[in-house]
């Protein structure tokens, strides 16, 4: 390797390893897996080496924070290669090891361990209920690429590194959305899947174009796009032109915005539902679609300066936060509930590193990931227990009943009392949901309280938004659960659930442990604020508001109310088969708008994906093909010119002129008869008569 | 007899002995005459590696022209035209770039060609030989022997061994190229004989070109240079070459012979007429943004899929056009390096293509799908060379645009932003329509194809094809410095001259 080492700490040079024993762990699999998954024990090996991976890789991270803690938080460098320099551009593979990153490499590599050992427990069913086993493998390899990638992005020293992990974990998220990409979610053959691949890809190209123009702008006014020269840059700049600082923190939105799902680039997240359980837990709710937040965070000294710029990206956080829980109101997929959940607890954050709160940012960054993995997993552990009572029901009825009927093993209207045969899942759905909701002393209430707290301080419009997203939150949530698992059962399916394996199960209780206890990692009373300060050693020393029991207050009794509205229309009387929605009545069109996600699918399609699409056929086929190609060069040029020559050969009928135009004419037509003389050796002829042209002139040369 | 012994004649002029070996074959002692061929493009490959890093007579460090091979030829009447090869950093990946493509190709072809292997080898050598001469070339004559030449052997690839359209296309791609060059012809001759040599050095050491003819020197120089690369409205002979040749030649034509074009650009318009390059730079760059745009647009549309790629290399050249023309050192190295990347990743896709052809003997994108099932081996490797067609970072694709459009994006020659915004669009559209085509051809349910054919996976030969581009990929997008090493001295004469 190219070795430059600047490091402080032999500690700190291990931390390319973060990145280095995913790659070998994905390795492994591609080299070996095959030969692996042969045997009996093949997908315990498979999945075990990338389970190890990726522990290895937050046994790195853990050590990298206690050497951090050690000097007292001071950041460090590892820099393993050059990669692009040119002129004044210089880009290094270089590893920045400081309080934000390392909290997100554990966060990252922890909750994205425990998501590989349950991985392994349900693609094991998961192949067999979609009849390919030997996909098995490459789930692996695609979720050790992942783990890479985002090492990349939280890790790199500069932002043009991180964009490499940016985009890195966008190809991970393509792969793995179109895991099972000859299907759609129910397994019949299909777009589906491989439509919701490319549309994520796609939408998050947008973004990373903003992304790449914020990048651009930076190297031309900064002089480079590591941190650090940024940073000790961006007061002089803002100062003499202070439009640049504007620009650069929008650009650095649209990126924002593509990545973690904000108005107006969500749309992709809640079709990337189509990807196995454990990616929507992993990717698509605790840590890449944070990544966005994580960027305005490390991007906090270009922030603080544009009040603008806090602005617009607050309200955008806000009104995605409120936006999103509307439509999570009116979905029946239990996935799709938390997909717009997930994008609606990404405003909250947006909004928070928007405001400049970017330690309650963070800190619900971290409990999110928590208990969001959690929900999702459970709710993995849910539908994999209905497609077992499927299986189970569809056996006792002569055993080829799940070829025909087609069944959705996530719509909660299919589901009902699973309380009674998952009751293990069950109390893990209620830790992730009450967290989620907000109720003390859940993680999720103590971040969400900071949030808010900040936002009633600074941002009025954006509390009242994110006050009654909150709302909302606890609405859909309860809604969630009495549908769930209370009343009846609506499927047989249902009836005969089964609960899901300790593989699966056990990583579960972990989430769930930390979704208990979460809150503790910043207890918002004098002396404590542990991540704050650990934070505040890369952010800078920030304001930290006091506590106040009125918007924790409000906020719970809020969170209380919405369950108890939830219980009266879903769980006082549970929903028979077949039976509409109770809110739908009430609410009439507003409902409709909900249940259709207003529509905005519709609207892109219609005024960009359609218009995109007519403007490239027109472009082809008209104006490219007709018009250019078959009418300027065929007939235009083309013609007109054997008309000349003929014009010129015939009435004129010049020895000279006669004789060249047919030459020429003879070529333009040889299409015709041409063929023949080829293939009468005049081609050998002809190659030998360039041969002998160059020794001809070789020859000259040589005699002369 | 003395310049044929030196370095850069050698390696120029090695494949003819191929040639002359080929001559003494039967024609029928197919595997001989592969094998013939193959060993001898190798062999130059091997040669031109020598050369470069292993002789000593090559310094990277050294931004002038060397590898001298400096001959008087044609003296008379006061034309002065020398036998004058060199190489520096702005050619050597190009030289390289050729000898490593055309043993692939010709890898490329072990089951493909059937019919007259032998007439096939020849022609493929002799393109070759031309190829080299172009970029070594620092004689105006010599370069305009060198480029007109390799027309002829390229005309007989397209025309015997193409499809079915193969003579429309190598009739419109002869004569099209032709109608270009004879402008440069008269450029080259009026600079000849009023500069009283045809040295390149020479000329550009003189620089008293006046400013008003450099304009229409430039011009002359342009219409043949831009029609090779093809420059966005000159591409209509593009679809129709690139579908019809043979695979070889698809990948040839898009690695190595695109490349001449903008090659040329590079080596002439910008030192020899700095200053009606610096006048034209926003018209090109114009130009080059809306090639990259409509190139990107009209391949999405495209429902045969060798044409959507061919119109994705309209899109890749404008990158290409748009760094050189910013005139800083990131457009033009990044611009040097986009040359490498498309030949890799546009030649990787061809290749693909053709391998699976073979079998199908269709290039209709909706008659396949879900080939990644059937043919995961094949699939992987065309995910590969999509993504580095689209510019993944860590792939080769990516460190060519981005410092393209970050020279762009800083560019005194342009003086606005606009040009990389709206080139920046050309990474989103590139997204479209390179996912488009593999996931109708490789995900979703299997297609007609897909189900009725007993589809083969990659075999080995196919393997060791495909891997040096792969690891190519791999090494620019990860560790691109040791190419910006060797170009970076010759970017930075280049930026005297033009100053």
């Amino acid at each position: 390797m190219f070795l430059s080492e600047t490091v402080l700490n032999p500690i700190f040079s291990l931390a390319p390893w973060i990145v280095y024993f995913p790659v070998i762990g994905l390795l492994l699999n591609i080299i070996f897996g095959g030969w692996f998954m042969k045997h009996t024990w093949g997908e315990t090996a498979v999945g075990a080496v990338a389970s190890l991976a990726s522990f290895s890789a937050f046994v790195v991270a853990a050590l990298l924070a206690v050497a951090l803690n050690g000097q007292h938080g001071e950041a460090a460098l590892a820099t393993v290669a050059p990669w692009i320099h040119i002129g004044t551009l210089h880009l290094d593979w270089a590893f920045r090891v400081d309080s934000l990153s390392t909290t997100m490499m554990l966060v990252v590599s922890g909750v994205g361990t425990l998501i590989h050992i349950y991985a392994i427990g349900y693609m094991h069913e998961d192949v067999r209920f979609k009849h390919d086993i030997a996909r098995y493998r490459r789930f692996f390899v695609f979720l050790n690429l992942f783990i890479a990638a985002m090492m990349i992005l939280v890790s790199g020293n500069s932002y043009m590194m991180l964009f490499v992990g940016w985009e890195g974990v966008g190809l991970a998220s393509f792969l793995l959305i179109g895991f099972w990409y000859d299907m759609d979610t129910l397994g019949r053959p299909s777009w589906a899947n491989s439509n919701a691949a490319k549309k994520a890809f796609i939408t998050n190209r947008v973004g990373d174009f903003g992304f790449l123009l914020a990048a651009m702008m930076m190297f031309w006014k900064f002089g480079s796009t590591d941190f650090d020269l940024v940073f000790a840059k961006v007061a002089e700049v803002s100062h003499h032109e202070p439009w640049v600082i504007l620009w650069i923190t929008i650009f650095l939105l649209v990126g924002v915005a593509g990545k973690s799902a904000q108005i107006p680039l969500y749309i992709w997240l809640p079709d990337a539902m189509a990807g196995p359980t454990p990616v929507s837990a992993l990717i698509h709710a605790a840590t890449m679609v944070t990544a966005g937040v994580y960027l305005v965070t490390r991007s906090a000294p270009i922030y603080m300066l544009s009040h603008d710029a806090q602005y617009i990206v607050a309200t955008v956080g806000a009104v995605t936060g409120l936006f999103a829980a509307t439509i999570a109101v009116g979905q029946y997929d239990l996935k799709k509930v938390l997909a717009y959940s997930t994008i609606s607890q990404l405003g909250f954050m947006v909004a928070a590193v928007g405001m400049g709160a970017f330690v309650a940012g963070m800190f619900h960054l971290m409990t999110h990931a928590f208990f969001k993995a959690l929900l999702f997993l459970s709710a993995g552990s849910v539908i994999l227990g209905m497609e077992r009572g499927h299986h189970h029901a569809a056996h006792h009825h002569g055993g080829h009943g799940d070829h025909h009927e087609v069944f959705d093993p996530g719509d909660m209207r299919n589901m009902g009392g699973l309380r009674k045969t998952m009751p293990v899942t069950f109390w893990l759905y209620i830790i992730g949901t009450l967290a989620l909701a907000g109720i003390p002393p859940f993680a999720g209430f103590w971040s969400k309280d900071e949030i808010l707290l900040d936002a009633s301080l600074h941002f009025p419009h954006v509390y009242w938004i994110l006050t009654a997203a909150a709302f909302l939150t606890a609405f859909y949530m309860g809604r969630q659960i009495w549908m769930v698992f209370f009343g009846a059962p609506r499927h047989e399916a249902a009836a005969h659930a089964q609960e899901s394996p300790l593989i699966i199960t056990l990583p579960l209780m972990a989430l769930a442990a930390l979704s208990v206890v979460g809150g503790f990692f910043n207890i918002p009373a004098e002396g404590f604020h542990q991540l704050g300060h650990w934070l505040m050693h890369t952010i800078g020393e920030m304001e930290i508001p006091p506590f106040s029991l009125t918007v924790a207050g409000v906020s719970t009794a809020l969170a209380l109310v919405a369950i108890f509205f939830s219980w009266l229309l879903y769980g006082r009387t549970p929903l028979k088969t077949g039976q509409p929605d109770p809110l739908k009545k009430p609410l009439g069109l507003l409902f409709v708008g909900m249940e259709n996600k207003w529509f905005i699918d519709e609207a892109y399609k219609f005024a960009f994906i359609d218009r995109y699409y007519d403007l490239a056929d027109f472009l082809a086929q008209k104006v490219d093909w007709d018009f250019w190609h078959e009418w300027f060069h065929n007939s235009v040029i083309a013609k007109g010119f054997v008309g000349l020559a003929r014009f010129l050969a015939d009435p004129i009928d010049l020895g000279l002129i006669d004789r060249v135009s047919h030459l020429l004419s003879d070529l333009v037509s040889a299409s015709a008869g041409g063929l023949r003389k080829l293939q009468t050796g005049f081609v050998r002829s002809y190659a030998l008569s360039v041969l002998l042209g160059v020794v001809a002139i070789l020859g000259y040369l040589l005699l002369k | 007899m003395n310049f044929l012994f030196e370095p850069l004649s050698l390696v120029t002029f090695f494949p003819l002995l191929g040639v002359l070996a080929l001559l003494f074959l039967n024609s029928e002692a197919k595997p001989a005459i592969r094998w013939t061929a193959l060993v001898s493009s190798l062999l130059t490959f091997a040669l031109s590696l020598w050369v470069f890093f292993f002789s000593g007579q090559y310094n990277p460090a050294s931004g002038e022209l060397q590898l001298v091979a400096k001959y008087d030829w044609i003296q008379v009447a006061g034309w002065n035209i020398r036998y004058y090869l060199a190489a520096d950093g702005l050619s050597i990946l190009l030289i390289l770039l050729t000898t490593f493509l055309t043993p692939i190709s010709i890898l490329s072809t072990w089951t493909a060609v059937q019919e007259r292997v032998k007439d096939f080898m020849l022609f493929f050598l002799l393109l070759e030989v031309g190829m080299l001469g172009v970029f070594v070339a620092q004689d105006l004559f010599l370069f305009y022997i060198f480029w007109e030449f390799t027309l002829v052997p390229m005309y007989f690839l397209i025309g015997i061994w193409g499809g079915p359209n193969r003579l429309y296309a190598a009739v419109k791609f002869f004569l099209y190229t032709m109608a270009g060059s004879i402008l440069m012809l008269l450029a080259i001759l009026w600079i000849g004989i009023n500069g009283g040599t045809f040295s390149v050095p020479e000329l550009i050491a003189q620089g008293n070109i006046p400013a008003d003819i450099q304009m229409w020197l430039f011009v002359a120089f342009t219409a043949a240079f831009a029609i090779k690369v093809p420059m966005w409205p000159l591409h209509s002979w593009l679809p129709d070459a690139h579908v019809e040749a043979p695979t070889a030649g698809s990948v040839i034509l898009a690695g190595v012979l695109l490349k001449m074009g903008t090659y040329g650009f590079l080596r002439f318009n910008l030192p020899l007429f700095p200053q009606a390059a610096l006048q034209a730079a926003p018209v090109i760059g114009w130009l080059a943004v809306i090639g990259i745009l409509y190139g990107a647009a009209v391949s999405y549309s495209q429902k045969d899929v060798k044409k959507l790629v061919a119109y994705s290399s309209v899109s890749h050249l404008g990158f290409v056009m748009l760094g050189m023309f910013a005139m800083n050192e990131q457009g033009i190295t990044g611009a040097i390096l986009q040359m490498v990347n498309h030949g890799l990743s546009t030649g990787a896709l061809f290749l693909l293509i053709g391998m699976i052809y073979e079998q199908t003997h269709t290039r209709e994108i909706k008659v396949y799908g879900g080939l990644w099932k059937i043919t995961p081996v094949f699939g992987s490797l065309m995910l590969i060379a999509s993504l580095s067609s689209m510019g993944l970072p860590g792939l080769n694709g990516f460190v060519g645009e981005f410092t393209i459009l970050l020279g762009a994006f800083g560019s005194a020659a342009y003086g606005s932003y606009w040009f990389a915004i709206l080139s920046a669009i050309g990474v989103i559209l590139a997204a479209i329509y390179i996912l488009y085509m593999f996931q109708k051809m490789f995900l979703g349910p299997a297609g007609e194809i897909t189900h009725h054919h007993e589809l083969k996976d990659l075999n080995w030969r196919e393997i060791v094809t495909l891997l040096p581009l792969l690891v190519l990929m791999f090494w620019i997008g990860l560790f691109p410095q040791p190419f910006f090493d060797l170009m970076a001295p010759a970017v930075q004469n280049l930026l005297t001259v033009l100053k």
